[in-house]
Order: C-alpha cells, then structure tokens, then sequence
C-alpha cells in the first residue's frame, strides 16, 4: 500500500508571553492509503493540534515551524493559500468533536453541506441540493427533506454528528480526520457514529485518521495507532499489538486504566500524576516523573524512537537495551 | 403572533407611565394662562381663561382629561401655529424620520466595514487607529462636530449646503453629524463580538471546508455578530431623537428637534406635550420591531 500522507518531524509551536511553547514536537507518522490509524492521547498531549496541522488550521498564536506533511508527495507545508484551500474540504475534510458549536447556528444544515459542494464540485442550486439530501439520507438521517432546512439547535446530538460526518463526505475526500468525532456523544449513539464512519470509509476506501482519547474508540476503528504523550509519538504499532503487548510505560499505564468486566480490582486504576503543562514540560523523556521505571538516563537524555519490530516503535529506554543486546 | 400581540398590551403601561410624566412637568412648570394673555389683562379675565382651560380643576382631574383627549389624538390647540398640536408634530415626523433613517444608514456603513476590518486585524496598526478613532467619534459633541463639518464642506469648499432641508446633498452633513457617535459605538461593540465569533468551532468548521476568508466572514461571522448591533441600533434611536434637538436645531431640520425646542421656548405646551408622546411611542414600536428582527438573524431565539 502506498502511503498517503507523511509527517516528517513536525513541530508546532504557540507563542505566549513565556516565549515559544512546542504543542507538538518532532512528530512523524505516515498513514496508508485504505487504512485507519488513530492517535491516542491525553488532553494536552498534542493529538489535536497535529490534526490541525495538517490541513493549517492551527488557531493563532500557533504556527508550525519545522517539518513537513506530505499529502500524496506534495508538502501541504509549503502550499500557497489557494492550494491548501483546494484540498480542504475536497480531498482532506475533518470531523469535529462538538457538533453543536461546530455548525454555525444561523445556518441551516441543509446550506452548510451545499456550501462544499457548491464550491468545490461546481454543482448548483438544484442539482447541489439534491446531492445534499443524497448525502444527508446516507448518513442515516430520516426525512432528509426537512431536515436540510432545520437549523443545528433543533437537531440530537446525534443527527448533528452525522450532518457533520456527511459534509466531511460531500466531496468524496481520500482522507477523513476526525478529531474526537464521538466524545460528546451517549454511549449509544459513539456505537451508531462510529459504525456509520467504518462502512461509510469501507465503501468508499476512504482512510481515516481519528483523533482521541478513547481505547474503545480505538479498538473499535483503528488498524494502526500512534500514541502520543507531551507533544512527542511515544509508541506507533497496530492495534493487536497495541492491546496484546504494550511496551511504553504510557501505553501500559493507559491500558491499565481502561475497566475490564472480568477484572480482580474493583477499583479503577489511574496513572500517577498529570500531563505536564506545556510550559512545565521536564527535561529528558517526558514521561519520567510518572514513570514506575525511571532510572538516572530517563531525566537527562530524551530518548529516541526505536523500532522494535517492523511496525512497532517505542520511545522509552527499556527498549533500547533490547535492541543493543539483539545487535551483540 | 401572540407574542406581538402581548407585547403590544406591554405598551399600553408604559405610554400612560410616560403620559403622566409629561403632564406632571408642563403642569409643575407653571401656568400657561399668564402667558397667553396680554399683560394688563384683569385678574377676571384669567380666572376666566382658566376656567375655559379647565386649568380651576385639581390636577388629577386634568391629567384625567388629558389622558382621554389624548386617546382621541387630541392634544389641544398649539396657541402659536392655532392648529390641533397632534397634527403639527405628525407634520414634522417624516423629516425626523428621513434623518434619523440616514444617519442610521450613515452609521452601518462606517461601522460594520471598520468594525469587521480592526477584529480580523486585531492588535496591530490600523485595529488601534479605528479604536482611537472611534473613541474619538464617541466623544465629539454633536453641535460642535455639525459646525466644524459645515465649516470646512459648506463654507471653505462650499460642496455642500449650510442648513436646510430639500436635495439630497442637504441631507449628507447632518446624518454624518447624527450619525457618528453610533458609528464610532456600533464599531467597538461589533469589533470585540466579531473577535469572540471569529474564534467559535463553526469558523474552523467552515475554513476545513476550504472557504476564503470573504465568504468566512461576511457568510459565517458576520451575521453571528449582527445580534448586538442590532440592539445597539434599537437602543441608539432613543438617543438618535435626543440627538435630534441638537443635530436639527444647528442645520435649521424642520423635524421634530426643532419643533420640540421652539415649542418649549415659546411654552406651547399641547405641542410640547404631543412631540414627547410620539417619539415614545416612536421608540417602543421600534425596540418592538428590533425584537422581530431577531428572529430572523438568530433562529435559536424563540418568543414565549
């Protein structure tokens, strides 16, 4: 499989008063074409941010400053403003976690689907409608007719993600990134939502990146995962991996903390402490002060990503004896 | 519908409110007899005059009569003009109205422009220029702006005319003076709503779209912002007619400023009376209509 996009060592960075602080730093992932890959990750580690990255969406003070991103060969990066706007919304489209506050209020749903389309596949009135209610009935909205004319607030959350999921459909994009796309939903409806995403992305071969903090959402969706932690990948390696034999410390951390049915403990493990600010970020790997192994390397030197197997990669120093012993 | 109906039994006790504040200050200003008579007339002849008045009364009896006669349009004789007072203000409405509707249409151009312009380039050069300046705007008095602006359009470069009311080019200076306090206002609230929309998730929604930023703004932005600006609109027109007494009186406006001020020099009172209870009416009917409008900006704005 060829891969689609490619994100070689992107940095992203805010300019505060503190100076500049690096939301995402030195991030490198690469996503076949077909394929689903997730990003897992803790509020503030970066995950989203990345996201937004790729199609410049990077709210102000934000600015990615070094790498590049590799759409289809071509680095999104260096594209001029009409070039990115080009593939916006047309190759590239995203999904975002709150509908309600993610569809503008005094437009009706109907309008804001059309205005892709209109723009992007030079279809009008008429005809761009009918492609809207087309879409809007694909995605499972009953009685697509009126529900082009409501407005987002007389809409479930539910049906809100869904709109949202066919304007991210309306052009038939390669890449779909979805960023938290069932967070702010029930149970019930995250399984609906997430069902819908995996056979709308299976009959039309469009891969998917999705943002989240959700091991179910994970499992669920995902054949490969990149884990992030403080702005950096921590672990990338393919689902069955991923819950069959975690090598970070992070991952396992997470996994712990995940509620098993048939668990021993009644009580819901947690990691120790929190993320780290984006200020408060420590010096050498940047998980060290939660860490059950942390040894005197750990606070000095950040370590690399090391590959472990062919598609399992880890940024921990545990792993690097592994690899020097293997090598011997 | 039944929400306009209620609102409009809302009005009903505010006009009496407003009805029997007028009556209370011409009736605590003073006796009008004395001044309608000549000043050798005998004590008799005004205690007649008054008794024709009904002025002999008690005074909650004459506001009685004066709250009836008004439900009838009737406000009494203006003694100056010798005409029904109702009919003189009504006379004068439009050309208040046509101002007022100029410097309202003055204002939205200026505003909305500059407004949108120093959001979008907020905390550089030209945010803090339209932000000086529109504290600027705010702070002129209007007298002195309407004279500085004939000074140097009518009587330096003589483009436009000194007062007066007929072409169009008589209506420029005014609605400009008029108008300017409510730009420099409508500016600095929709530049600080416009910042706050501009960083809403539906503005991300629509640039993932691949939309240009003159769609963004003027299709997604703007309208999210007009919600404010509408009831700065509706809240300025109060002060609009109060700036009306001036703007009228230094550009000689035959509207209701300066009917309203020659009245109360000359104590014509019934005119008086009429003008003060038409523009509240004025003002009501227009916060009712920029009510309405809501609606029709913000769907999720509902009535009951």
């Amino acid at each position: 499989m060829s891969k689609l996009l490619q994100i070689n060592n992107l940095k992203t960075v805010f300019y505060t008063e503190e100076g500049q602080v690096p939301s995402v730093d030195n991030v490198s992932l690469d996503i076949k074409k077909g394929e689903t890959v997730a990003i897992v990750g803790e509020s503030g580690s970066g995950k989203s941010v990345t996201a937004l990255s790729i199609l410049g969406l990077v709210p102000s003070p934000g600015r990615v400053v070094t790498g590049e991103i590799l759409y289809e060969g071509k680095d999104l990066l260096k594209m001029t403003d009409k070039e990115i706007k080009k593939i916006r919304g047309n190759e590239i489209s995203m999904i975002f976690q709150e509908p309600l506050s993610a569809l503008n209020p005094v437009l009706t749903v109907g309008k804001q689907i059309q205005e892709s389309i209109e723009l992007h596949q030079k279809k009008k009135g008429k005809r761009a409608k009918e492609k809207v209610i087309q879409l809007l009935n694909r995605v499972g909205i009953p009685r697509p007719e009126k529900v082009y004319y409501s407005y987002p607030h007389t809409l479930s959350g539910g049906m809100r993600q869904r709109v949202m999921i066919a304007m991210a459909l309306s052009c038939r994009p390669k890449l779909i990134i979805a960023d938290e796309p069932t967070t702010a939903l029930d149970v019930t409806t995250q399984a609906q939502i997430l069902n819908l995403m995996k056979s709308l992305s299976e009959e039309e071969g469009t891969t998917i990146l999705i943002i989240t903090h959700d091991l179910g959402v994970v499992a669920e969706m995902a054949d490969r995962v990149v884990v992030m932690y403080a702005g950096q990948v921590v672990e990338q390696s393919t689902v069955y991996d991923l819950f069959e034999k975690p090598e970070h410390p992070y991952t396992k951390g997470l996994l712990d903390c995940t509620p098993k049915i048939h668990g021993e403990s009644e009580e819901l493990l947690a990691i120790e402490g929190t993320v780290p600010t984006i200020q408060n970020r420590p010096t050498g790997c940047k998980f060290h002060p939660r860490c059950k192994f942390t040894h005197e390397k750990c606070k000095e030197k950040d370590p690399e990503l090391f590959t472990i197997k062919e598609k399992q990669k880890v940024r921990c120093y545990l792993h690097e004896k592994v690899i020097e012993e293997r090598l011997k | 519908m039944t929400y306009i109906i209620r609102r409009l039994f809302q009005v009903i006790p505010v006009l009496i409110i407003v009805s029997f504040l007028v009556f209370l200050f011409v009736y605590l200003s003073g006796d009008p007899v004395a001044l309608m008579l000549p000043e050798d007339a005998s004590q008799a002849e005004i205690e007649n005059m008054r008794k024709v008045l009904g002025l002999d009364k008690p005074f909650i009896v004459q506001y009685g009569i004066f709250l009836l006669n008004a439900v009838n349009g009737d406000f009494g004789q203006s003694f100056i003009y010798k005409q029904e007072a109702l009919g003189i203000v009504l006379e004068r409405l439009p050309a208040t109205f046509e101002l007022m509707i100029a410097s309202i249409i003055v204002s939205t151009i200026i505003a909305i422009p500059l407004g949108v312009w120093s959001a979008i380039r907020r905390n550089t050069f030209v945010d803090l220029f339209i932000s000086s300046s529109s504290i600027l705007g705010k702070a002129m008095p209007n007298f002195w702006l309407g004279m500085m602006l004939v000074l140097l359009f009518s009587v330096t470069l003589q483009l436009l005319p000194v007062s007066g009311k007929g072409t169009i080019y008589h209506l420029i200076l005014p609605a400009i003076t008029a108008g300017t306090a409510m730009a420099a206002q409508l500016t600095r609230m929709l530049r600080s709503h416009m910042i706050e929309v501009l960083s809403q998730d539906y503005i991300r929604t629509a640039r993932s779209k691949g939309l240009g930023s003159f769609v963004i703004i003027f299709k997604h932005a703007l309208r999210n912002s007009m919600l404010p600006v509408i009831t700065i609109i509706a809240l300025q027109i109060s002060t609009l007619v109060g700036g009306a007494l001036i703007t009228e009186t230094v550009f000689s406006w035959p509207g209701l400023g300066q009917l309203i001020i020659q009245a109360i020099h000359a104590r014509d009172m019934a005119v008086v009376q009429a003008c003060v209870l038409v523009i509240a009416v004025f003002v009501i009917v227009v916060n009712l209509l920029a009510d309405l409008l809501y609606r029709v900006v913000d769907p999720r704005i509902k009535y009951n």
